[in-house]
């Protein structure tokens, strides 16, 4: 009798995970490993040589183009990472501690308007904006602040930058703006009352406490720009290109897709390294005590 | 001692239209428990804030140890506060927690160690340093807050309903407890609580606080036995109120007739509101009457009655007997003695209480 139960049980919960599992699998699970597989074969002519071979991570890691570009994306996304959250903290703390609680969710209602509009229509707005007859460079040259349109604003790493520190900003207010809410407002009181101005209960108190949700803006923001493909190619010119552009030309342009997969995987690999390092290192620096 | 330690005067508080505080005059002495005792909403927890200097006052002075402390923030006054949350910081060891007011101090690393130590040895939880804060049970938080108030040897230890949250075997243990630190450590207490059993127990003085003012201000046996007002009399203990009469007024105290009691001589303590010929209300404290069992002699006042109700409650039995010639029922607390028979209700009854019991106020209202 137990036996058939547990049994119908068990059935019953591979029923309800079947879904999201079958889904899981074909989308998520079965292109990874494609495309891992396909990083250890090779590229002859038109067809695929299924024999074993570590060639396309050598070229990957040897060819200085390639670690450039792994390089750069790292390096942007760290910027993009950096921008964003230090643009995204005072706003989720003055929702958070400055905004009439029933007018908190309207503010977080107006922060995620930028999602309204496809992303890729933003990114091709910061080009209207950026660029060399742009609105910036005209309004400043109507005011008299310069004398000839500002060329760094567009087609390098820094207009890729500012187009993706915009894209991710609600992604990196949201959860520092959840766990700002979480702290106890009596701990801040404790704080003053203890001896410790508003500036050092911020530093002793707040930011500890609103550790954790910084963790996950960085990570949020930093995993998806490191590989993001639409903003470089559209604003970033020869010096914003990324890796994820690279692996494109590799796929689509050069037709050597186990090269292209190994970047991918190089690429992965580099992200997983660094969210590890985040989450652990930053993690232990705030920790509550064991 | 020179003069007040805490002195209140004229103190006002308003949100927008609301008036929370409406004028509290209160000088508090040094190394006095005293408790602010009233229902939800009377204003005694932001009188506590006031004086902890995280709310401004409207109208009015706080003076602590002779200073205005007129626009001084909280960081900046002598007083140190156990907050009803406890707000132990989560994401500290219970060391660190009680350490956290001596960043600023002098003392050397291994002093500053000692003197935790010793703090949390004064609280009971000695050796429980290394425990990380949010692992603790409620009573050891508790513990935690009050360590780390007491380590800075405030002027003044503020307390906000510390106790309310804790179950009542815990409860009990932490009043004698707080009681014993206070004496031990010899700093001013101001404790904050709507329950008037935690505060007769604990203070040395309490206010007791009605819509903004304070309605009495009194050690615990005067404001048991000598409430100034019905509300305060309601408000500690249980106190029977029946209308009354003032018969005759003189200077050795007033004569007075009471429905169902008759007439009694009260002696002018017992009518600290003052007296006036005309109507107004007796209060009788259940403990001071008895039911009389059969065959029972007295020589006090005696009335009779039918028991309305009757609750058992182990030590005690309360009986709720309706005199006659009268409709409102009057409690009559008995202990529960060997061979005493705890009657039925519905039952008849002879009642005798004590006139030198009876507290006369001489409002008109009920």
């Amino acid at each position: 009798m137990a036996f058939w139960q547990s049994r119908s049980e068990t059935t019953k919960g591979y029923a309800t995970v079947a879904p999201p599992l079958l889904y899981a699998f074909f989308l998520l699970a079965v292109p990874l490993g494609a495309v891992l597989v396909l990083s250890f074969w090779s590229q002859e002519f038109q067809t695929i040589d299924r024999t074993f071979t570590l060639a396309n991570y050598r070229e990957a890691l040897s060819d200085p183009l390639y670690r450039l570009l792994l390089w750069r994306s790292v390096k942007i996304a760290g910027a993009t990472t950096i921008v964003t959250v230090l643009l995204a903290f005072p706003i989720a703390y003055f929702v958070s501690f400055h905004v009439p609680p029933h007018k908190k969710s309207l503010w977080i209602f107006l922060i995620t308007i930028p999602f309204w509009t496809s992303y890729l229509i933003r990114v091709f707005l910061w080009k209207v904006i950026l660029g060399y007859g742009g609105v910036l460079n005209s309004a400043l040259m109507g005011l008299g602040v310069i004398d000839e349109p500002m060329t760094f604003l567009l087609y390098n790493a820094n207009s890729v930058v500012i187009t993706l520190a915009h894209a991710f900003a609600p992604f990196a207010i949201l959860p520092i703006f959840v766990s700002l809410e979480k702290i106890d407002r009596s701990l801040l009181e404790a704080s003053r009352d203890l001896g410790e101005s508003t500036a050092m209960t911020f530093l002793r108190v707040t930011l500890p406490l609103a550790a954790p949700g910084v963790i996950a803006a960085i990570l949020i923001v930093f995993i998806p720009t490191v590989g993001d493909y639409v903003t470089p190619r559209l604003v970033g010119g020869p010096d914003g290109t990324m890796i994820a552009n690279m692996i494109q030309v590799q796929f689509l342009q050069l037709s050597n897709a186990p090269l292209g997969s190994a970047l991918a995987v190089l690429a992965m690999l580099t992200v997983t390294v660094v969210a590890l390092i985040v989450s652990l290192g930053i993690g232990r620096l705030v920790r509550a005590p064991k | 001692m020179t003069g007040p330690i805490i002195k209140l005067d004229g103190v006002h508080k308003s949100y927008g239209e609301v008036d929370v505080l409406k004028g509290i005059d209160l000088d508090i002495a040094e190394g006095e428990f005293l408790t602010l005792l009233g229902p939800s909403g009377c204003g005694k927890t932001t009188l506590l804030r006031i004086i902890a200097g995280f709310e401004e006052v409207t109208d009015g002075v706080c003076l602590i140890s002779g200073r205005d402390m007129a626009g001084v923030p909280a960081n900046k006054r002598p007083t140190n506060m156990v907050f009803q949350s406890y707000a132990v910081f989560p994401h500290l060891t219970v060391a660190q927690n009680v350490a956290f007011g001596l960043r600023r101090s002098k003392l050397g690393k291994a002093e500053k160690a000692a003197k935790v130590e010793e703090a949390l040895g004064m609280v009971g939880l000695g050796g429980y340093g290394a425990r990380a804060a949010h692992a603790l049970s409620g009573g050891q938080r508790q513990r935690v807050a009050l360590a780390r108030a007491l380590i800075l040897e405030p002027t003044v230890l503020l307390l906000d309903e510390p106790l309310s949250a804790l179950d009542r075997k815990l409860r009990e243990q932490m009043q004698s407890e707080l009681r014993r630190l206070q004496r031990q450590v010899g700093i001013t207490f101001i404790l904050v609580t709507h329950d008037q059993e935690e505060a007769l127990i604990m203070s040395d003085r309490i206010a007791v606080m009605f819509g903004g003012r304070i309605a009495q201000l009194a050690p615990p046996q005067e404001l048991y036995r000598r409430p100034r007002t019905l509300d305060v009399a309601r408000f500690i203990g249980v106190m029977n109120v029946l209308p009354g009469e003032v018969k005759e007024k003189g200077p050795a105290g007033i004569e007075v007739r009471v429905d169902g009691l008759g007439r009694a001589r009260i002696e002018p303590e017992q009518a600290p509101s003052g007296a006036r010929i005309g109507t107004g209300w007796a209060g009788i404290r259940p403990e001071t009457m008895s039911v009389l069992f059969a065959g029972e002699q007295t020589d006090r006042s005696v009335a009779e009655g039918e028991v309305a109700e009757v609750t058992y409650y182990g030590d005690m039995t309360y009986y709720d007997v309706i005199l006659d010639g009268t409709d409102r029922p009057l409690t009559i607390s008995m202990k529960n003695l060997i061979g005493r028979e705890v009657l039925e209700r519905g039952a008849r009854t002879r009642v005798s209480w004590d006139a030198r019991s009876i507290v006369w106020f001489g409002e008109e209202a009920v």
